[in-house]
This record gives C-alpha cells, structure tokens and sequence, in this order.
C-alpha cells in the first residue's frame, strides 16, 4: 500500500510537468485546430531567455514577467509573419511550417547557448513537501501555479468579451466576421497566450529536466498525450489529463511485469489509444451535439 | 427618401466562373425589400458581395460610404447584420452566448442586457432555453435566434439570406411577422433574399428580380406580384 501511494504521488509529480505542458497546447489548439509541433521549442526558447535575463543579474521573478511579456509578443509575431500567410494553405504546408520553426528554434537555442546542460533555479525550493520523500516543494508549487493558470484561463474565456470572441472565432470562423470579430487577430491573440503559457511551463519544468536545446521533446509528447486524453478542446481536460498521464506512467512501471522504465511511454500511448478509440473527444472534450 | 445602400455594376466571381453580371440597385432608408430569384441566380452571391466575403468589382456604398476596400468584419461594424444561409449559429455555445456574440463590438453593457431581454420578449422560446447549447434547438429556433442575433449589433441594414429555408408553413409565417414588426419598429432596413416569392412580396414593400447573375426586374412588391410574368415564373399561377 505505500508503494502504491508513493507511486501515485511521484505520479502527480511529474503529471504536473504534463498538465503544465498541456494546458499551453490546448490553448493553441482552440486559437488554431491545429498542433503547434513547435510549442515545446518556443517554451524552451522562453526559458533560456529567463535564463539570459537572470544570468544578467535580474531577480527571479522580474526575469519571470519579462520573459512571459516576451513570449507573448513573439507568438504573435511569429504567427503575424510566418502563418499569417499560410493561412489558406494546406494543412500540410502548416506542418511543414511548424517543423521549420521547431528546427530554426531549436538551432538557433543551440547556437546561442549552446547544448551544454544547465541549471535551472527554483522559487519554491526543492526540500520534500509535507515530509514526503517523492514531491518536493518545487512540484508542489508547480502544481499550484498549473491550477492558477487553469482558473485564469476558465475565467478568461467564460467571463471575459475577448474570450467569447476567441471561442467563436475558432469554433465558426466565419460566423464570427459576420458578427464583428477580427478572427486572424484572434488567431495572433491565441499564440501569444500560448507562447506565453508555454514560457510559464518551460520555466516551471527547467528545474526539473535541466536546462539544453533539446529539454521539451519528451515533455512535448507527453504534453499532447494529455492534451488529447483529457480532450483538446478543454483546459481543464488537459490538466486532469497531464496527471492521469504521469500517475498511469508510475503505476505501469511499477506493477505490470517487464514494462520497468524502457516501456513506459509506449504503455502510456497505448492508454490514450484506447481512451480515443472508446471516447474520441477526450475525457473532458466537448463532443458537438447536432441535431440530424 | 434617402437611399441606404447603393449597389452599382456589381460583378462577382467564384474563381474563374463569374456569377453576376453587372448588378445595379439600390435601398432606401427603413425599406423592407426582397431579392427574388431561381436556384443559382446569384442572390446569395449579391449578399455575400455586399459583405465582402466574395470577390467582386463594382461600387457598393452604404450611407455613402465605398465598402469594397473594407475587411467583412468593418463592414458589419458600419450597421450591416448578415444572417448568412445556414444561419451561421454558433451550436457549440448556448443561446444567450450566440446573442452576446452578436453584440460583441458594442460596449454599452446595460444596453446590451435591455436588447437580450428585448430579443427574449421577441422570440419567447429564446428565453426558455438561454442556457441550452445553440446546436440542440429545431431549425425554425435556430433561425429565429439568427434572427435575434443579428438583431442584437443594432444594424442600420440586416440582410436575410433565405430565411424560410427548412421551416414549417406555420414557423415561416411567425418569423415573418416578426421581420415585419422589427422593420417598422426599430426602424431596421431589411433586404431579404428569398425562394418563397409569395411570401417575401407580401412581406416586401420593394421588389427585384434577379436572373442569371442580372435584374430583369424592379418596383414595389405590390406591382411586381401582380406581373404576370413574376406569376407564372415564381409564384406559379
């Protein structure tokens, strides 16, 4: 039983990583229907520039603010210049798009800061949290500040007149103009905010894997698993799935014979298949009702 | 009177087939007028290019102003609510989200709640499931929130894109008392593009008629139902 209980909790550990992760794709999913395969290079990205910044001698959380400040411009710019353009394009020349700017992200990284493996600093510390050995503070506050930006994003959209415009703009594009909406602003809008929950993710995540060009690529795939276990089109979803990701991972590992550390991301993509083929959109997803 | 819109050799075209061949009229200010026509005559199409949500040439103003230089969601900022065939509901959100979005570019919050109430005492059965998912109501509840929707930007100019398409005789009837009702109450201008000319000329006080992408026709809808071409061809009989 404490073996049992312990990997749940190193479970929900490290499915905070996910969850945060998540979040950050499901938001560029409802700004665009597509996946960004580039999400996880521009928080990386956002976090070697938090990283920059603190190097220069800025505080933590000055460095922190600066750095989302940036990565919400930059995804408006990067949509504003290189998918504005291609907004008409077939869905394959986006994906094309999106592997080139992961490419160009993930060089230009390498190229500033080289591939050497980093250290990254934590505000919340790292002594075990409420005496427990698996979850340290760290994750613990990295937790809280994934249900902080989850309540954030909830109010945003249900509360707020821009978060209704966002919403309509990408369930009914078309619609949405004939109501007012600027929808390729709304587009732009949905990067910045991803990009900049992306840099919220990267920074939490950096203690944890360490800080190089190359940190996101497992936690991305990790982060779309969620994503499209808990249903893309709900953040809560995400966050519930990032969790449920990262405890069934742990728990695979530990008591199915053989599957050990080697097979735990295929264990893990198996349970999303079948949470897919069972229910298509996702725990949380919004399935559209229609009336035939 | 003065004129609202003005629509002068309006072409348009889908690629390279061109479905209107030079298209000229005009509205005047708090008219109800109908667009008549055939499958394929290029109503929708005149609609669409009024909004700019097709390629076109030609001068369209309204209230003076050129709109062919202008993004379709400026166009709509200027007045001009457009209930597009098909509705253009937004079936994932609920009713009262649907009538929020369209006064999504007025500011005027308790304004905005007095015309919610306003669309509720217009089309009860609004009320009755403002919590509900737009998606799940019959078509006939879905036009009348369209309706409403439109309605809701305080337009100047509301264009109706074949709006009896699908609903029962009876549901037809009551949206176009109502249309008629919102004409000359709130002094909103309509251009209403319809199949069921019986109808749109009853409800219409200007008439065009539209054939092959032209207007073969034009007068007060009194005039044009007694035609007899307008009989044989449209009202069929």
């Amino acid at each position: 039983m404490e073996l049992f209980t312990n990997q749940i909790l190193a479970g929900i550990s490290t499915g905070a990583i996910y969850a945060c992760m998540a979040l950050a794709v499901v938001m560029i999913y409802q700004a665009i229907d597509h996946l960004n395969f580039a999400q996880g290079e521009m928080a990386m990205f956002s976090t070697f520039i938090s990283w920059q910044l603190m190097q220069w001698g800025l505080p933590y959380w000055v460095a922190f603010v600066l750095t989302i400040a940036f990565s919400f411009v930059a995804g408006i710019a990067i949509e504003r210049v290189m998918f504005r353009p291609l907004v008409k394009a077939p869905i394959l020349t986006q994906v094309a798009g999106f592997i080139a700017l992961y490419s160009i992200i993930n060089s230009s990284a390498g190229l500033i800061w080289d591939f050497t493996i980093k250290q990254y600093p934590t505000p919340f510390g790292s002594a075990p949290f409420l005496g427990s050995q698996l979850i340290s503070t760290h994750q613990a506050g990295m937790i809280g500040v994934t249900l902080l930006m989850l309540l954030g994003l909830y109010f945003f959209f249900q509360y707020t007149r821009v978060g209704l415009a966002m919403r309509a703009a990408a369930s009914l594009p078309e619609s949405a103009r004939l109501v007012g909406i600027n929808t390729s602003w709304m587009v732009a809008l949905g990067w910045g905010m991803a990009a900049a929950i992306g840099a919220v993710a990267g920074i939490l995540i950096a203690p944890v894997v360490f800080l190089e060009p190359n940190m996101m690529l497992g936690v991305l795939i990790y982060g779309f698993a969620a994503a499209v276990l808990g249903g893309l089109t709900s953040p809560f979803g995400a966050v519930v799935g990032g969790f449920l990701v990262g405890i069934f991972e742990n728990l695979a590992g530990t008591y199915i014979p053989g599957v050990g550390n080697e097979l735990k991301l295929p264990i893990a993509l198996a349970l999303i298949i079948s949470v897919l083929v069972v229910k298509p959109a996702g725990l949380f997803g919004r399935a559209i009702v229609k009336r035939v | 009177m003065t004129t609202l819109l003005n629509v002068k050799d309006l072409r348009a075209y889908y690629g390279q087939v061109q479905a209107l061949h030079g298209l000229t009229f005009s509205l005047n200010e708090g008219s109800l007028t109908t667009l008549l026509g055939a499958n394929g005559a290029g109503k929708t199409t005149t609609l669409r290019a009024i909004c700019n949500m097709v390629r076109s040439t030609g001068a369209i103003e309204f209230e003076g102003q050129p709109l062919s230089s202008r993004s379709t969601e400026n166009i709509v900022r200027l007045g001009i609510a457009h209930v597009p065939q098909g509705r253009g509901t937004f079936t994932t959100m609920t009713v009262e989200e649907n009538l929020q979005l369209g006064a999504i570019t007025r500011r005027d919050k308790a304004g905005i709640v007095a015309d919610i109430e306003r669309m509720y005492a217009y089309f009860p059965v609004l009320k009755a499931r403002y919590t509900q998912q737009a998606g799940t109501l019959s078509g006939g509840e879905q036009q009348m929130l369209a309706v409403a929707r439109a309605l809701m930007l305080r337009p100047r100019l509301m264009l109706l894109d074949e709006p009896s398409f699908g609903l029962a005789p009876l549901v037809v009837r009551d949206l176009f008392k109502i249309l008629g009702q919102i004409n000359r109450e709130e002094k909103v201008s309509i251009l209403v593009v319809e199949q069921n000319a019986q109808l749109a000329l009853e409800l219409a006080d200007q008439a065009y008629v539209i054939e092959t992408g032209r207007i073969v026709m034009s007068g007060a809808a009194q005039d044009i139902a007694n035609d007899e071409n307008v009989r044989k061809s449209y009202l069929g009989y």
